[in-house]
């Protein structure tokens, strides 16, 4: 028996980085929006490494960003300190990182959520959905509570059916000693949800004053003011360091010894772990030539002497935990405050979700994050935020919004989810854009802010900014376009200066631009704008004129997948009509339901001769129409 | 709808039969006018056919003899304007028809493509889509097939080796990209990253040769015996013949309908071209011109070059000797039974890189030599015939030249400084090329290089 606790547009369970991101999202559209969560103390927590962005995780900050989301916001408030990587490659594979205050991270999300209009929060363990022929209706919770929605995100993380291990102990539990979530787990399943297990892991936390720094190198933040949102104002510049220090052979010794004593090999575990975060004794076994790993020691906030490990991700028993540490310079008398561990999961096989992240069989039910068979709390937050969006869009009656592989990341994470699957936990890599000169760190909010606006997520003070920075930036291409430089006495100077060749004849100002030794600073000197162009102006102005070759080739590519991705597949298309597909491709295309043709041709199992048969029964569908009018 | 146009070569295969190469869509007239020496076709009626040459317009060199139809669309197959080049000298002159369309701007078409043109523009009835699919899917599978059927295993595993390779560079730039903390992970330089480049470039640029020589395999490697009267040509020619058993073929149909001898020396096939006619010619330089008997010369891939040991050079030698100089030349002094009348330091003067081999042909001495010398000419001295790779699939040498193409753009990028994140666009795009060709595309294979040649992780 359950009491009928409300009606809403939109209900959120779960208060993970996904959960946040969608429920932000959701209200911000003016979807009427709840959120329920085990526990609220614990909004957006990071069960594992405190940081935050790094190559392109870093760059889905951004993207999240200049779309109206939050988490770039709460980290530039909330960091102990932040760097910019790859500073000596491209433009492209720049990235933010920043180390987090874990509990002021908490704080700053519940203070954002518990302000936001039109979102509701509520602590409580959901066990059901309310499905009614196949379109979902809302939620009930173990309290017997009956909430009532349009649309439903599910956002429950690593808690499903979640099982902690630590050598041969093991216990069902969320991470960190959370409850588990069994009956929703089982109710999805029970709804025809298809599910599979995975696995992650976490190293051990040690209390800093047992830490003796002087054996370990330091790594410091950057000392120049730095911010993921394009809003922020205001910079930390008080940071706290990062230190590093090796395993060494007597770790490796220990780990090797001892391996029987890991559930990961005596067959304990059973869920599929992420190959790029492998534990400490997976490295000892497959790179066994390795004399050393690093390990970064890493604060979890200013008011903690909590640290984190980072390197010794582990099952193993706690008194090996505690034995390899002592082999560890710096490390030798660290106190383990908590013990590494190993979880185990249900998660959604995605294949099942459109790109909206809609499932295909309920209708109104979304699910994001963790969930959905990624890992990382960016991961996390870029599908939160487009689940949000499109549970907003549908339970108001608008157009969805999906982004595409060439326009963000968050468009390349979203389709390779549900075009392709995943049979380990999937992280963003920079290597999975194939337009990765195009998705920068530098030009998310130009990429996204018009959207963001468009949808209702950025103010208008903040749309008018970025007009400006646009208009700042054409004119000033534009500019630098029609202005001859004569190599006289200065320009040679310049030049000269930075190291290349003088010219011999006159040039565009835009072209000496494009020469690698020169920077924009340097022909601002030669022939300066009518007023100080902002930071940002002079970084794109450079950007987009150096690499102009490889963006017009980029933009032509574009172009031809975007043909491939305008020819659309009618939903109610039935591919056991179609005569000629292969076996293989045609079950794979029965999954997927690509929207689009170019999407079709992503799923592996789906050949070039299948492709062009599904091209030709769509455009002859298409003449049959016409003919028959 | 499509707006580009296709090209293929649209006849079955044969010896001796006439093969087309057909071109279809909007810029198929133009296209053909570009590369046709005839009347121009822009100007000609529907349905109409037309005799002249196709001239290669890189090279200005005339390739073949052709008849070509013109038919304009929509009364054609595809509905689309339609130019069919109708080949006679078998797959090699077909070969180089459509090598010369394809540079001109023409793609070549997927199988099965013009049906689908036909089909999609309504040209085929709708009741027939189910056969039009089975044709596609059949074109389709045969293709591959073929492809790679003609792939021989060597080619199929220098091209997944330097795949790796690629594979390899690619994914140690990644990681350094993707994980910058690791230390332990040295930073791909610019040195190696070129280094790695201009190996694969150089075996593509290999690969690109054997298809040269492929060609040449296929058609014999044209060679023009020349020398004043009385050196010893005609006797050269009966020792190499009668070394080598020459197999004596007619080309009926040609215009020129010569009598070409073929011989097969150490594994290189020679056709001696108007050999016949050179014989005759009583001072070739005198009477058909300097200049022109330089054109002569270029459509020989081989000059034999014979002087006479027994004689003074004479102006006329010298002459010859300019004629050729840029050449694959291989010169012969004949009559070494006679007493020495021939100024050897100024032969050998002008002979510069040349080989130069030493011949009495009447006492059949040197004729191992010089077999030897024309095998080097054409194998480089480095390669053996048997264990040459050879790329004679059109699908696959205009991949390997978009490869090339590639790869000379990433070196473009390094030398112009690029970072190398921006010049691996276009090493990566070379993997995917080289991929199509082995008939393996799938992106996931550099995730999975990164995690097994790497350690990384929390
Ligand atoms: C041990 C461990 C190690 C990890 N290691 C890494 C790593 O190395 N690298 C990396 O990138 N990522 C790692 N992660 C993953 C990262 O923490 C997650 O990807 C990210 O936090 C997922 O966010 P989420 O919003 O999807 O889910 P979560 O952050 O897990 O949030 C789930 C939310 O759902 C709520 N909830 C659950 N069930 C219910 C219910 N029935 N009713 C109501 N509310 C419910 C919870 O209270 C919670 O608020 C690790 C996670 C764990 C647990
Ligand atoms: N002594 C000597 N005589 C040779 C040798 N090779 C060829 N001859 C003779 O030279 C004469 C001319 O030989 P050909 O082979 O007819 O010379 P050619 O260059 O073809 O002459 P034309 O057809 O007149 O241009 C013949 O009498 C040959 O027998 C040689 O090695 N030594």
């Amino acid at each position: 028996m359950t009491y009928d606790a409300g009606r809403y547009d939109v209900i959120v369970i779960g208060a993970g980085h996904a959960g946040c991101e969608a429920a932000l999202a959701s209200a911000k559209r003016g979807a009427k929006t709840l959120m329920l969560t085990l526990n609220l103390d614990l909004v957006a927590f990071m069960p594992c490494n405190p940081s935050i962005g790094g190559p392109a995780k870093g760059v889905v900050v951004r993207e999240i960003d200049a779309l109206g989301g939050i988490m770039g916001k709460i980290i530039d408030k909330t960091h102990i300190q932040m760097r910019m990587l790859n500073t000596g490659k491209g433009p492209a594979v720049r990235a933010l990182r920043a180390q987090a205050d874990k509990p002021l991270y908490i704080q700053e999300m519940k203070d954002t959520l518990e302000n936001q209009e039109n979102l509701t929060l509520r602590q409580g363990m959901v066990e059901r959905l309310i499905v009614e022929d196949g379109e979902v209706k809302g939620v009930e919770t173990e309290t017997k509570a009956a909430y009532y929605a349009k649309s439903v995100i599910v956002t429950t993380g690593t808690f499903m059916r979640g099982k902690v291990i630590i050598g041969d102990l093991e216990y069902e539990s969320g991470p960190n000693n959370q409850r588990p979530t069994i009956s929703l787990s089982e109710h999805l399943e029970e709804l025809g949800v298809e599910m599979v297990r995975f696995k992650t892991g976490t190293p051990m936390r040690v209390n800093s004053h047992t830490v003796d720094y002087s054996k370990t190198e330091i790594q410091p933040g950057d000392d120049v003011p730095r911010a993921f949102s394009y809003e922020t104002t205001e910079f930390i510049m008080d940071q706290i360091p990062c230190w590093l220090t090796y395993t060494n052979e007597y770790t490796h010794k220990i780990i090797d010894e001892n391996l029987g004593l890991s559930p990961m090999y005596s067959g304990m575990i059973k869920g599929t772990g992420p190959r790029y975060c492998p534990s400490i004794e997976d490295k000892v076994v497959r790179f066994h030539d390795k004399p050393r790993h690093q390990i970064f020691l890493e604060p979890e906030g200013r008011n903690t002497e909590e640290v984190y490990v980072q390197g010794l991700s582990t099952s193993l028993p706690e008194f090996i935990q505690k034995k390899m540490l002592e082999t560890v310079p710096g490390l030798e008398k660290a106190e383990i405050m908590r013990a590494g561990y190993a979880i185990e999961y249900d998660s959604v096989v995605p294949t099942q979700l459109w790109p909206t992240l809609e499932l295909k069989n309920i209708k109104g039910l979304f699910t994001a994050g963790q969930i959905n068979g990624t890992s990382g709390y960016e991961e996390a937050a870029a599908q939160g935020i487009m689940s949000g969006i499109n549970a907003a869009a549908l339970a108001t009656d608008v157009d969805p919004l999906i982004l595409d592989r060439s326009q963000a990341y968050i468009g390349v994470l979203i389709d390779d989810l549900v075009t392709k699957g995943t049979n380990e936990p999937y992280r963003l890599l920079t290597s999975r854009a194939e337009f990765r000169l195009m998705l920068r760190h530098d030009n998310a909010d130009l990429r996204l802010t018009e959207i963001g606006y468009r949808i209702g997520m950025i103010s208008d003070e903040r749309y008018e900014k970025f007009q400006e920075k646009k208009r700042l930036i054409d004119e000033e291409k534009k500019r630098l376009e029609g202005i001859i430089l004569k190599p006289d006495e200065q320009v040679q100077k310049i030049v000269e200066q930075a190291g290349g060749t003088p010219l011999k004849e006159a040039v565009r100002a835009s072209d000496l631009l494009k020469r690698p030794e020169m920077t924009y600073e340097m022909i601002e000197t030669l022939t300066p704008a009518d007023k100080e162009l902002p930071e940002d102006v002079k970084e794109q102005v450079e950007i987009q004129t150096k690499y102009s070759g490889y963006i017009a080739k980029a933009l032509q590519q574009i172009e031809r997948m975007k043909k491939m991705e305008d020819k659309k597949i009618p939903e109610n298309i039935d591919y056991d009509a179609i005569h000629g597909i292969a076996t293989e491709a045609r079950d794979k295309l029965k999954e997927v339901r690509p929207l689009s043709v170019g999407q079709a041709s992503r799923i592996s199992g789906v050949n070039p001769s299948d492709v062009s048969i599904l091209l030709v029964y769509i455009e002859q569908g298409k003449i049959a129409k016409v003919s028959n009018e | 709808m499509d707006t580009d146009t296709i090209t293929a070569i649209s006849t079955p295969l044969g010896e001796g039969a006439i093969a087309i190469v057909r071109l279809s869509g909007p810029d198929a007239i133009s296209i053909a006018d570009h590369l046709f020496e005839g009347k121009k076709l822009e100007k000609q009626t529907s349905h109409t056919m037309h005799y002249g040459k196709i001239i290669d317009p890189e090279t200005e060199e005339a390739a073949e003899e052709v008849m070509v139809s013109l038919m304009r669309g929509p009364k054609t197959f595809t509905r689309e304007d339609i130019v069919e080049i109708n080949c006679h000298g078998g797959l090699v002159s077909v070969n180089r028809v459509l090598e010369i369309v394809l540079s001109q701007g023409a793609r070549l078409a997927e199988p099965g493509e013009f049906t689908k043109r036909a089909f999609l523009n309504g040209r085929i009835d709708l009741s027939q889509a189910e056969a039009v699919m089975d044709l596609i899917r059949a074109k389709t599978d045969r293709a591959m097939n073929v492809a790679l059927k003609q792939m021989d295993g060597r080619l199929s595993k220098l091209i997944q080796s330097l795949r790796q390779q690629l594979l390899e560079t690619l994914a140690h730039v990644e990681v350094n990209i993707d994980y910058p903390e690791y230390d332990d992970v040295e930073e791909m330089s610019h040195q190696m990253m070129e280094e790695k480049t201009k190996e694969v470039l150089q075996e593509v640029q290999k690969l690109l040769q054997t298809s040269q020589q492929g060609k040449i395999l296929r058609e014999g490697l044209a060679t023009a015996i020349i020398g004043r009267p009385n050196v010893g040509k005609s006797s050269l020619m009966n020792a190499l013949v009668h070394e080598n058993k020459a197999i004596v073929t007619e080309v009926p149909g040609t215009t020129r309908d010569v009598i070409e001898e073929y011989v097969n020396v150490r594994g290189v096939p020679l056709r001696l071209v108007d050999t016949a006619g050179i014989r005759e010619t009583e001072d070739i330089v005198e009477r058909i011109g300097v200049e022109k008997s330089r054109q002569v010369l270029t459509e020989a891939d081989l000059i034999l070059l014979v002087l006479n040991y027994g004689d003074e050079l004479t102006a006329e030698d010298e002459k010859l000797f300019e004629a050729v100089e840029d050449l694959d030349v291989v010169v012969i002094v004949n009559k070494t039974d006679l007493p020495e009348k021939l100024d050897m330091e100024r032969v050998r003067e002008l002979a510069r890189d040349h080989s130069l081999i030493t011949t009495s042909l009447i006492k059949e001495e040197g004729i191992d030599e010089l077999e030897q010398a024309i095998a080097d000419v054409f194998f480089e001295g480095e390669l053996d015939a048997g264990d040459m790779t050879y790329v004679s699939n059109v699908r696959h040498i205009q991949l390997l030249k978009q490869a090339k193409r590639s790869l000379e753009e990433a070196l473009n990028g390094m030398e112009m400084g690029m970072p190398i994140d921006v010049v691996q666009i276009d090493v990566t795009r070379t993997w995917e090329i080289l991929g199509e060709i082995v008939g393996d595309t799938v992106h996931e294979s550099l995730i999975d290089q990164l995690f097994s040649q790497f350690c990384l992780g929390k």
